[in-house]
């Protein structure tokens, strides 16, 4: 079955924050209000069964978005809209959306059995009749991330990094979600095992056809397990389109530098010039394009007007000079 | 690599973790020199001793950790038995160290260039002036920009990568002659870690410091280090120059270790994984700690530990994948 129609729409998503200081403090000291905008006029869809990656250095905005799409905040502006899918029982709703997060050692509850854990959500959603269905789906679960039924009694502290992972993947799918919102999820994870992680996780999503956004600095993760990605920088997408395509022919030059300075063990010491300068505040951006200071081709226009989104191809890009 | 011209020589070191079900091994046997201007990498995944090795070197091993064998030199004079008194000293003047976050390395509320003072009028005789001139020139070798105005700045006002850089002056103040850097570019952005490596390769170059790179990620090491010492349950299980070790891994440990790296370049449909885990350190297996997650393991190997052969690529393994046949 496959829906046309997306199943996430993030359209001129603006995410605000203020971080003004207390009003009595401003006016004494006659300082303006201080508004830090995380995520400024993002706009890309999902289709089901997809993966879609975002990628960007800390500070990016990426995680403020996965928030929003996920209902922990609320856009400023803009709107996220989650299409109806036809579920396996026939309904024809929006999908049940879940996180899995970044530090598998923060996002279980330790005083909490594995069993405990994975039922919470089944047994809150009413999606089982009895306890022993219950215990049946959980021990399901724990078979299908490739952990043990026996380790339904079991504290999250007798687990690896790598394992808690599996059990929290266990627990999102516990909804029966559709959707799932991974925040960096291995890169808590030693290599060997971060592999464990992303092949149980394609492999779920060919199984359960799951739709995953996907939040990552990392990309060669992200060019595994991405059908497409969009590239921030400073809150706003600077690139997006097929993953194939960004990787092959990547046109913005942020994108360029990015896929320039990640250490590679294949091509070591291969000549690049490493990006100068860090990432501008989000409170007070640059003028013109964002990426100007530190972009090695920009012309005066560049400090002046905001490049907007344009088609190339199937790729998107704000740059007046790709 | 002969023992006469290393810098650091470790010999077949062990530490030894007391504990209530009686000593744990968490480093069993490990050896390895680094030359002057070397930069030798220490990779492996968490858990399997690589942080413990270099605080180790450093002195810096909590109770109820313990040196219980084997010898550290330095220069060809033994460090691992001198008094605590002297290790200090010798600490910042001839060792210094880079750790992962470049925050919780500084004093917070102390500014940056008394930080470097202080460091160096501890372990040089110069004047006050004198000592400040090199803090500045230190904070403009390591790549800070307004390094006059940014020297009387708080931790706290600096990034993350200019942290890192402050992290590394304080490390180069006393001209040391080895660092240990333990993961210095984890905790940053990539962009700033290309910066960082880059720096790190420039130091060792100008000012031939040795330096051992302790750090999980296989893409530093292959960009940044001379050498390369693969390490897994507390044993190094391949040393080499770091080509060889990257493309013609020996040991099956390290070709797995490769192998389940992402590429850039492609896209594969499944990932090469090992399966399993560490073992822990109270539950080590028989012969070889790997055999149990090993897809070439021979019946020797679960009763006979391997040992890490000599020469220049050497690997600990009853079983080495074949050199590739020249082409």
């Amino acid at each position: 079955m496959s829906d046309m129609a997306p199943i996430l729409s993030v359209d001129a998503a603006c995410c605000h924050f203020d971080v003004s200081s207390p009003w009595l403090a401003r006016k004494l000291s006659g300082a303006p209000r201080r508004i830090l905008r995380a995520v400024e006029d993002v706009s890309f869809t999902i289709r089901r069964g997809t993966t879609f990656s975002i990628v960007g250095e800390s500070g990016c905005g990426k995680s403020t978005l996965a928030r929003m799409v996920v209902g922990l905040q609320k856009p400023t502006d803009g709107s996220v809209r989650f299409g109806d899918i036809r579920h396996p029982d026939g309904r024809v709703a929006p999908p049940r959306v879940q996180m899995i997060f970044q530090d598998p050692y923060a996002s279980l509850n330790p005083r909490w059995r594995v069993g405990d854990i994975i039922a919470e959500p089944v047994r809150e959603l009413g999606l089982r009749s009895s306890e022993r269905d219950v215990l049946q789906r959980v021990g399901d679960l724990l078979e299908i991330v490739g952990l043990s039924r026996a380790d339904i009694t079991r504290y999250p502290h007798a687990f690896s990094g790598g394992q808690r992972q599996r059990i929290s993947i266990a627990r999102a799918l516990a909804t029966e979600a559709d959707f799932l919102v991974c925040d960096e999820p291995t890169s808590a994870l030693d290599v060997s095992v971060q592999a464990q992680i992303l092949n149980l996780m394609v492999r779920l999503q060919a199984e359960f056809g799951l739709t995953y956004l996907f939040i990552s600095h990392n990309l060669s993760v992200v060019r595994h397990m991405s059908d497409h990605l969009a590239i921030m920088y400073l809150g706003r997408i600077v690139e997006q389109g097929p993953a194939e395509d960004v990787f092959r022919q990547p046109q913005h030059p942020y994108t360029r530098l990015l896929l320039d300075t990640i250490p590679d063990v294949e091509q070591p010491n291969r000549a690049r010039r490493p990006m100068s300068g860090e990432v501008p505040s989000p409170i007070s951006p640059p003028s013109g394009c964002a990426f100007h200071p530190r972009c090695s081709v920009a012309e005066s226009r560049c400090t002046e007007t905001r490049p907007e989104p344009r088609l190339k191809g199937d790729v998107q890009v704000a740059c007046h000079l790709a | 690599m002969t023992g006469a011209a290393a810098l650091l020589s470790v010999r077949d070191l062990r530490v030894v973790f007391d504990g209530r079900h009686g000593p744990m091994i968490a480093l069993d046997g490990v050896s390895f020199d680094i030359a002057p201007g070397e930069i030798l990498g220490v990779v492996g995944e968490s858990g399997a001793g690589k942080s413990l090795t270099g605080t180790s070197v450093i002195g810096l091993l909590d109770p109820p950790g313990r040196i219980a064998g084997g010898s550290i030199s330095l220069a060809a004079r033994r460090i691992d038995n001198l008094p605590a008194e002297e290790m200090r000293r010798l600490r910042g003047r001839e060792i210094g160290a880079i750790f992962q976050d470049p925050l919780t390395s500084l004093h917070p509320l102390l500014k940056v260039g008394d930080q470097i003072v202080e460091t160096i009028l501890t372990h040089l005789t110069v004047s006050r002036a004198e000592a400040r001139a090199r803090a500045l020139q230190l904070l403009k070798d390591v790549g800070i920009p307004a390094a006059d105005m940014r020297i009387d700045h708080y931790p706290h006002q600096f990034s993350g990568g200019m942290r890192q850089r402050v992290v590394i002056a304080l490390a180069l103040c006393a001209e040391p002659r080895l660092i240990i850097a333990d993961e210095p570019t984890t905790a940053l952005d990539v962009s700033i870690q290309a910066q960082i490596t880059t720096l790190l390769k420039r130091l060792c170059r100008d000012h031939g410091t040795a330096i051992m790179l302790v750090t999980h990620d296989m893409g530093v090491i292959a960009e940044t280090a001379d050498r390369v010492a693969v390490m897994y349950a507390g044993r190094i299980v391949e040393i080499g120059p770091v080509d060889q070790v990257t493309r013609r891994p020996s040991h099956p440990y390290t070709a797995g270790l490769m192998a389940s790296i992402p590429s850039v370049h492609r896209r594969n449909a499944t990932l090469h994984q090992i399966d399993g885990a560490m073992p822990r350190l109270g539950a080590m297996p028989s012969g070889c700690p790997f055999h149990p997650r090993c897809g070439r393991v021979l019946p020797l190997c679960k009763t006979v530990r391997p040992e890490l052969g000599a020469g220049e690529h050497a690997s600990a393994c009853h079983a080495p994948l074949p050199e590739p046949s020249h082409v």
